[in-house]
């Protein structure tokens, strides 16, 4: 098992150095990117919203939950440990944790249809390198659309977390904004979900083709594919969360 | 011209091909066949490029594909066309731009000769009309030609066929086999079909290479095949009732 792990990261390592080549023809790489960009990102538009709305309006009412024992703590700061949580956790991990989920499963099940039906090995016979014309335009999609999804995820669930306080009669709407905007630094909550999309995109892009791209049989194992992918784009973030935490907010 | 020289090639302990030399030959359509298992497919694929053969060369003209650059390996893919067993048109593209694919990858044609070269296969392999339709509308037969054409969009030295009427009709299997020996003799490409298909070996067979157990055991035209007195090449073509008949005829 532990060979075979070793052996999967040496194989992903020599994909990633084959899809990071220069594109044959810059012209279908656009093509491809901006369809891209719409299969993965605007289509995931949706979830996201329904997504960020409900989770920002759960962390309030947990939060409230929490401190409104205490008559002692104003209630503008239920809103900023929401704002806490939202902005570093929730937006960047859950959003890209369900993401890795929706895309994940079409990245590999994309490709790995395309690898048993001979699509891949068609490319290849006529010359063109199948996994840069195939991925890299995948993985590029989501580093520029991930972070815009996130960033609006941020909005949407701390309005969410509002809506929910205010609704609910725990927080004021008034309150939240000033919960919202007490004691914050742009660079230590914004920038640092930023950075964290931005390795979670690429996560999600170049694991989940990975596990498609390398198919070998039919239709059950292109269905194995995408489940693998999802887990291991997920279990990748999840990883990847922890030491960015530590790296990031402990320096 | 290809060559194959003394090609070995293994699998693990699966010992595939154990020294296969064949000439292919331009202008004619060289079949290659034997049962299911016989090492057709790794052959052909080994000839592509696909596999690296184990010992052995392919040459290609006057040139080794083992000792080719990069560079050259890849502008010599785009002297060759294939034809896919299941055709391996790409779904998310209409008809016409399968074929324009390659054009538009390496051609550096202007917009106008891609069209006009599009059209112009289109109307070769008797596609008129179905441009803007997607593989998944059009029936087997038209996905292989659509294949065909994609394979011959950039005017390739040479052409490689994976069983290319498996899971058609007779009828249309005959109007796929004859397109491919039209179009190799044609454009004097060097065609190789994979097949096991009978049928094709009587209509197309210029050259006919019969494989058992990773050797070449037989090699002749399509007329010497149904007189061959190999004691392999009689138990696989004569295997089959109507075929059987045939032979009860000729011997009277």
């Amino acid at each position: 098992m532990i060979t075979n792990f070793f052996e999967g990261i040496g194989a992903y390592a020599l994909l990633m150095t084959k899809v990071f080549r220069r594109p044959d023809r810059w012209k279908l790489f656009y093509r491809a990117l901006v369809k891209e960009i719409q299969l993965l990102g605007l289509d995931s538009i949706g979830i996201v919203v329904i997504l960020s709305v409900f989770m920002g309006g759960v962390v309030t009412i947990q939060t409230a939950f929490q401190l409104s024992d205490d008559p002692l703590i104003p209630t503008y700061y239920i809103a900023m440990a929401t704002r806490e949580s939202i902005t570093l956790e929730f937006s960047p991990t859950v959003v890209s944790l369900i993401l890795a989920g929706k895309v994940g499963s079409n990245v590999a099940s994309s490709l790995g249809t395309m690898r048993v039906s001979e699509q891949i090995d068609a490319l290849e016979v006529m010359g063109v390198n199948s996994a840069s014309f195939l991925i890299l335009p995948k993985i590029v999609a989501q580093l520029i659309f991930n972070p815009i999804l996130i960033i609006m995820s941020l909005f949407l669930g701390l309005w969410g977390g509002a809506m929910a306080g205010d609704l609910l009669g725990l927080v004021p709407f008034e309150e939240s904004i000033m919960g919202y905007r007490l004691e914050f630094i742009p660079f230590e909550n914004a920038f640092y979900a930023l950075i964290k999309t931005v390795v979670f995109a690429f996560i999600i892009g170049s694991v989940s083709a990975y596990s498609g791209y390398t198919v070998k049989g039919g239709a059950v194992e292109v269905g194995v594919a995408s489940t693998n992918a999802v887990v291991r784009s997920c279990l990748a973030i999840i990883l990847a969360n922890y030491l960015l935490t530590d790296l990031i907010l402990t320096s | 011209m290809i060559q194959a020289k003394g090609i070995i090639k293994s699998f693990g302990e699966n010992h595939v091909l154990k020294g296969v030399d064949v000439d292919f030959y331009p202008g004619k359509t060289n079949l290659i066949i034997g049962r299911s298992g016989s090492g057709k497919t790794v052959f052909l694929k080994t000839i592509l490029g696909l596999f690296e053969p184990d010992d052995g060369s392919i040459h290609y003209g006057d040139e080794v594909l083992g000792e080719m650059s990069k560079q050259r390996r890849k502008t010599l893919r785009q002297e060759i066309g294939m034809v896919f067993q299941g055709g391996a048109l790409f779904d998310s593209m209409s008809v016409a731009e399968n074929i324009r694919f390659p054009l538009e990858m390496f051609s550096s044609m202007t917009e106008h000769e891609k069209d006009a070269r599009v059209k112009f296969v289109m109307d070769r392999v008797r596609l008129e009309g179905a441009d803007e339709l997607f593989p998944s509308e059009i029936s087997g037969g038209m996905q292989k030609r659509v294949s065909i054409a994609r394979a011959i969009s950039m005017n390739p030295n040479y052409l490689f066929c994976d069983e290319p009427n498996s899971g058609l009709d007779p009828e249309t299997a005959i109007v796929i086999d004859q397109l491919i020996q039209e179009i190799t003799h044609e454009f004097g490409m060097t065609t190789i079909v994979n097949t096991h298909d009978m049928n094709s070996v009587l209509e197309i067979g210029d050259h006919v290479v019969f494989m058992k157990e990773g050797y070449k055991v037989w090699e002749g035209t399509n007329d010497q095949v149904l007189g061959s007195t190999n004691a392999d090449v009689e138990d696989y073509v004569f295997k089959s009732k109507l075929f059987k008949q045939v032979r009860t005829a000729l011997r009277k």
